[in-house]
Parts: C-alpha cells; sequence; structure tokens
C-alpha cells in the first residue's frame, strides 16, 4: 500500500511539464488521433472489443430504448442536441467521445426544478437490446438548491458510446449512480463530465457488474469555490470482463472537497480491472481537501488489477492531498478464522467480500440497488465454486 | 460426553528451507468437563497443536491421529471440525474488515447449529454474555477485531466460546497480553462455559498466572514437539518455582 501525505513534483528545467490538464479538449473527431495502445488513455485496453465505436459513423440511440422513471418534479425530455446546453461540464479528451459525441443528435435533458428536495430516486434505464455501435448523450441539470437522486442504469446487450454531463447548480445536492450491468457481448465507453455550482455536492457513484468492456471516464470539474465532491465506484469482475475506471477531479476554486474511492473485487482466468484515478490540484485550488483510494480483492488465480493513482500538486496552500493503493490475493489467515468458526468456504468468501464492498455499498443509500449488489456478489460467488 | 483424542501426533510445515518437524508424537486425550493446561518454553510446539487440530493448512499431519468421539477429525475440513464441536481460541485473531460483529457472531452460530437463532433469544443471549465479560452493548456494532485492544480481542474470542458453545476447546495463550483485571474476567468466562456445557478445555500457556483462575486436571510440559511430563495441578507449581530450565537441559 502506498499512502501519502503532501506530495510535490518537481520538474527539471527544460522538460516539458505534462499535466492532466493539458489533454487537448473537442467535440471534433478529426482533432484526435486514432485509437492505438500507444496513448496512455488507451494502453491498457483490448481495442478488439471497443467494435464498432471507432467508427467515425455510428447508430443513435433510439427514444425506445430508454425507460425513464422520474420522482415528481424532475422532468425529462429530449432536445436537438445543437440546442440543448451541451457542453457545459465539459468536452470530450478523446475520439471515442468525440465520435459519440458527434453521432448523438439528440440529447436526454433530465432537469431537476431549482430548491426541489426529492427524496425519490429517479431512474433512466438505457437496454440498446443490439450489438450495433449506438452513441448517446445525457444532461442533468440539477437547479439551485435542489436536491435529489438520479440512477443511469444500462443493461441487456449493447455496443454503446455514451457522454453523460452532469451540471449543479449552486448549493444543489446529487446522489447520482451510474450502473453498468451488461449481458455478454456488450461494450460500454461512458464519458462523464461534472461541473460543480458553489458549495454543490455530488456523489458520483460507478457500479460495474457486467459487459466485455466497460470503460467510465468521470471527470469533475471543481471551478466554483466551496463544492464537494465524492466519487465511489464498486466492481465485480469475472472472466471475460473488462472494467476500467479513471475517475479525473480537477481542483480549480478555493476551498473544494474531494473523495475518491473504488473497491472492487475479481475472479476468474482473464478478469481484468484498470483503476487509474488522477487528481489535479490547480495554483488557485487554495484550501483544498483531497483523497483517492482504490482497493481490489483477487478471489482466484489470474484475475488481474491495474490500479495507478495519479497526484498533481500545484500549490502547498492546502488542506491535505492523499493517495492509497493496494491489490491483493484472498487473505488465508481471514477464511481460516472464518471456517474455524463453522462457515464453510463459500460463506466465508462471501462475508470477506460483502465486508469488503460494505464500505462503498453503504454510500449508495438507495435501497433496491443496495440488494441488487449484495445479490449481485452471492451469485458471482456461487458461480465458479470458489 | 465427548473426548478428543491425540495420538502419537507428528506435524510439520513448510519453510523455506524445506519442511522442518515440529510435533514428534503427542499422545492426549481429553474429555468432557475436563481441564488440560499445556505448557512449554516458546517454540516447543504448543501452537502448532492448536492449529493442528483446528485444522490450519499450514500444517501438514505427518503420522498419528485425531479422533472426536471416534471420528476422524484429520479427514474433516475447518468448518467441519468447528461444527463437530471443536473450538480454537485463537492467539492472534484477524481483522475481517466490514463484517461487523453482530453479524459475524449470528452467521457463525448459524453455521454451528445449522439454523438461524430465535432472535429474541438470541438478542438475549448475546446481551448477558456481553455483559458478563464486561464488554459495552456498542461493540457489536464493531468490524470484527478491527482496532480491537488485545483485552477486547481475547473478550471477543470468549464470547464466542460462550455463544457457540463447543464441546472441547481449545484456548491459545488466551492470557498472554492481557493485565489481571483482564484476565479474570476471560478466565471466569472459560469457567462459566465449563460450568455451563461441561466444557473439555485445552489450555495452552506459556505462564502459571492464569491457572490461578482456571483450576486445571492435569499438566503437561511441552518440549521440543512432544510430552516432558505430566501430571497434576502440583506440576504447574512446581514450573512457577524452576521454570523451564531442567527440561531444556534435559533435551539438549
Amino acid at each position: 500500500m502506498a499512502q501519502h501525505g503532501i506530495q510535490e513534483h518537481s520538474h527539471g528545467a527544460g522538460v516539458p511539464i505534462q499535466t492532466r490538464n493539458e489533454r487537448p479538449r473537442s467535440t471534433s473527431i478529426e482533432d484526435f488521433a486514432e485509437v492505438s495502445k500507444l496513448q496512455e488513455i488507451w494502453r491498457y485496453l483490448p481495442i478488439d472489443k471497443l467494435k464498432g465505436l471507432t467508427q467515425s459513423v455510428i447508430g443513435e440511440i433510439s427514444e425506445d430504448s430508454v425507460e425513464i422513471k422520474l420522482a415528481e418534479g424532475v422532468t425529462a425530455s429530449w432536445v436537438e442536441t445543437t440546442k440543448a446546453k451541451v457542453g457545459s461540464a465539459g468536452l470530450p479528451e478523446d475520439r471515442i467521445a468525440a465520435i459519440a459525441w458527434t453521432n448523438a443528435s439528440k440529447t436526454l435533458v433530465i432537469d431537476v426544478p431549482k430548491e426541489l428536495e426529492q427524496s425519490q430516486p429517479s431512474f433512466v434505464v438505457i437496454k440498446p437490446n443490439s450489438d450495433a455501435a449506438t452513441a448517446a448523450h445525457v444532461l442533468i441539470n440539477v437547479g439551485t438548491h435542489a436536491k435529489t437522486t438520479i440512477v443511469l442504469d444500462h443493461a441487456g446487450l449493447g455496443v454503446l458510446g455514451e457522454n453523460v454531463e452532469i451540471v449543479l447548480g449552486d448549493e444543489s445536492t446529487l446522489n447520482f449512480v451510474t450502473i453498468q450491468d451488461w449481458d455478454k457481448g456488450s461494450t460500454h465507453v461512458s464519458t462523464q463530465f461534472a461541473k460543480l455550482g458553489r458549495n454543490s455536492n455530488l456523489r458520483h457513484t460507478v457500479v460495474s457488474l457486467g459487459g466485455d468492456l466497460v470503460r467510465v471516464t468521470p471527470a469533475v470539474e471543481l471551478s466554483s469555490p466551496g463544492a464537494e465532491i465524492n466519487m465511489y465506484g464498486v466492481y465485480l469482475a469475472e472472466s471475460g470482463n473488462y472494467f476500467e475506471h479513471r475517475p479525473y477531479v480537477d481542483h480549480i476554486a478555493e476551498n473544494c472537497k474531494s473523495n475518491v474511492a473504488y473497491k472492487g473485487a475479481l475472479q476468474g482466468v482473464g478478469a481484468h480491472t484498470v483503476w487509474v484515478g488522477d487528481v489535479l490540484i490547480r495554483e488557485t485550488a487554495v484550501g483544498t481537501d483531497s483523497y483517492e483510494l482504490n482497493r481490489n480483492l483477487l478471489l482466484t488465480a489470474g484475475a488481474r488489477a491495474d490500479s495507478v493513482p495519479n497526484l498533481e500538486i500545484e500549490t502547498g496552500k492546502i488542506e491535505g492531498a492523499g493517495h492509497a493503493s493496494a491489490s491483493g490475493r484472498f487473505d488465508d489467515e481471514q477464511l481460516f478464522y472464518l471456517q474455524a468458526r463453522g462457515l464453510n468456504e463459500t460463506e466465508a468468501k462471501k462475508l470477506v467480500v460483502r465486508g469488503f464492498l460494505s464500505e462503498i455499498i453503504q454510500k449508495i443509500e438507495i435501497d433496491e440497488i443496495e440488494q441488487r449488489l449484495i445479490g449481485a456478489i452471492e451469485l458471482e460467488l456461487e458461480k465458479v465454486g470458489v | 460426553m465427548s473426548k478428543l483424542e491425540i495420538k502419537n501426533l507428528h506435524v510439520s510445515v513448510n519453510t523455506d528451507q524445506g519442511p522442518k518437524q515440529i510435533l514428534r508424537g503427542v499422545d492426549l486425550t481429553i474429555s468432557s468437563g475436563e481441564t488440560h493446561a499445556v505448557m512449554g518454553p516458546n517454540g516447543s510446539g504448543k501452537s502448532t497443536l492448536a492449529y493442528s487440530v483446528a485444522g490450519h493448512p499450514k500444517y501438514e499431519i505427518t503420522d498419528g491421529e485425531i479422533l472426536l468421539d471416534g471420528e476422524n477429525v484429520l479427514e474433516m475440513s475447518v468448518d467441519e471440525r468447528a461444527r463437530a464441536g471443536l473450538f480454537l481460541a485463537m492467539q492472534y485473531p484477524v481483522e475481517v474488515p466490514g463484517v461487523s460483529v453482530s453479524n459475524f457472531l449470528r452467521t457463525a452460530k448459524t453455521a454451528i447449529s445449522g439454523e438461524a437463532p430465535a432472535l429474541r433469544e438470541w438478542v438475549g443471549d448475546l446481551k448477558t454474555a456481553m455483559k458478563n465479560l464486561r464488554m459495552d452493548s456498542d461493540f457489536t456494532e464493531r468490524n470484527v477485531n478491527e482496532g480491537f485492544s488485545g483485552g477486547e480481542k481475547k473478550r471477543h474470542e470468549i464470547l464466542q466460546l460462550e455463544l457457540l458453545k463447543p464441546r472441547i476447546a481449545i484456548l491459545d495463550e488466551t492470557d498472554s497480553g492481557l493485565d489481571v483485571d483482564a484476565l479474570k474476567i476471560v478466565s471466569e468466562g472459560v469457567n462459566r462455559a465449563k460450568a455451563n456445557t461441561d466444557l473439555g478445555v485445552l489450555l495452552i500457556t506459556h505462564y502459571t498466572r492464569i491457572l490461578r483462575y482456571i483450576q486445571p486436571d492435569f499438566v503437561h510440559v511441552f518440549v521440543a514437539g512432544k510430552v516432558a511430563e505430566q501430571g497434576g495441578p502440583e506440576l504447574a507449581e512446581r514450573l512457577e518455582a524452576e521454570g523451564y530450565d531442567r527440561y531444556l537441559k534435559a533435551s539438549a
């Protein structure tokens, strides 16, 4: 485990400084090079599993493939992408995101009116039911002082290139969960952007359970003072799953807080997860408090977890900044202890995995999603006869 | 009435230098209601005996047998041994992050008895057992062994002993790291379990101090992987006065 306090990176004179912030941003496909493993952002990815998502022209999600169940007061509409306020939360930083952006002529806009406090969650379920490459664009607008929960669920079969924008008004609070629970044969590349208003609070949780290739890259811009982001992730990967999560927190304004915690359990030959956590604390981000963590539990041999925390700090005037990363095998002493109390091996493993992930699961605070996750863990551990 | 028989037990562990023989022919029989103290210097194989009976995969049984009421314990998995009525109070209980004591105890009780305990009765039993061991009620909300002090870990082990009601318990240096108050509380717990369930106890210890609170019927002195001498409680008193030097010289 690596655990550091403040770390200032220094570079010698003449060496080009490569910060996270220097990546090009554009909606034009031609502004980006073809997808290649030579680029850091694609280096882990099994490119052959991207299917059609690298083609310049792809299809678009039909309105029938999206189920929308909204809590009272929350509204949804399909708007011409050119007319919607798209791009308010961020712009693509890679070719696949630009392709999805360009090919989605309509944007699903979810509006949470200002001052609406709605404890009931709203659900958007995307089920393409096709292996044709498809683009989708979702924009979530949360008005000033509003407070609610929104779940974006992906299920069934799909090859989806997606952009999700989340814009939080001043003093607003959103509990957002994105679930990737795809069938075998599915590919999903989801680029997510969030921009947080003054003193707003976003909880962004990524739940990845199924899919041949799932890549979620949530980028959060903290450009107004006092904003707080908690980014959580929980994933269960087995043979045939490749899950990549790259959370990015950009601290620009003063006195913002960020906390990133992703935990995953892997089992089976070829199960592969990648976590790259970027935190950039700019010179202007005085008073920042930031922490990022990734932990992986490898239940069987043959599974692989890559974990890379990156922390760039351009000011020393901060409250704190740290990162931790650890990936380990099942602890045999834990298993022995539980078995010595009468639990058989499967029961013991279930208890350990649930315990390991519980810290994140408890943060979701949506009962049916928590139950679904616990169910998925049970099922996963029954399967391989662990 | 239960009986644990350890016969001619030879155990080795794998080290980087190859297998290392630790137990060299141990014979011990523990029956319900009896308390056997196994004493000996560091490295004599006391803990190896405890873990071998419980079935820790690190230890390889190279010869001998272990029987519980005539059943071959060596053919049982770790959890089968626990369900058959064997209990090991560990010297270094491990942390289980994210699993609360309350969830853990209930899961273990369910596994041992084969069915979930009736809620009301269970809550009552738990409350009483915790009160007896002077444990705060919020203890059950904590994660198993996470951030526990040495004394809390041992009390938690004895709490399990009282709730799971095994037939034979092995206490592996349960007295180590305890101050005298905690030692008394833990010993009371063991004595209660003996009185309530006619428990047979194999008490492994380096020191005689705990034997003032848990009265042994038999004392076995372990040296270099086997029993060097056995006797009644008077043997412990002699060890108290003379230490292990006499045996170490003999075996050297």
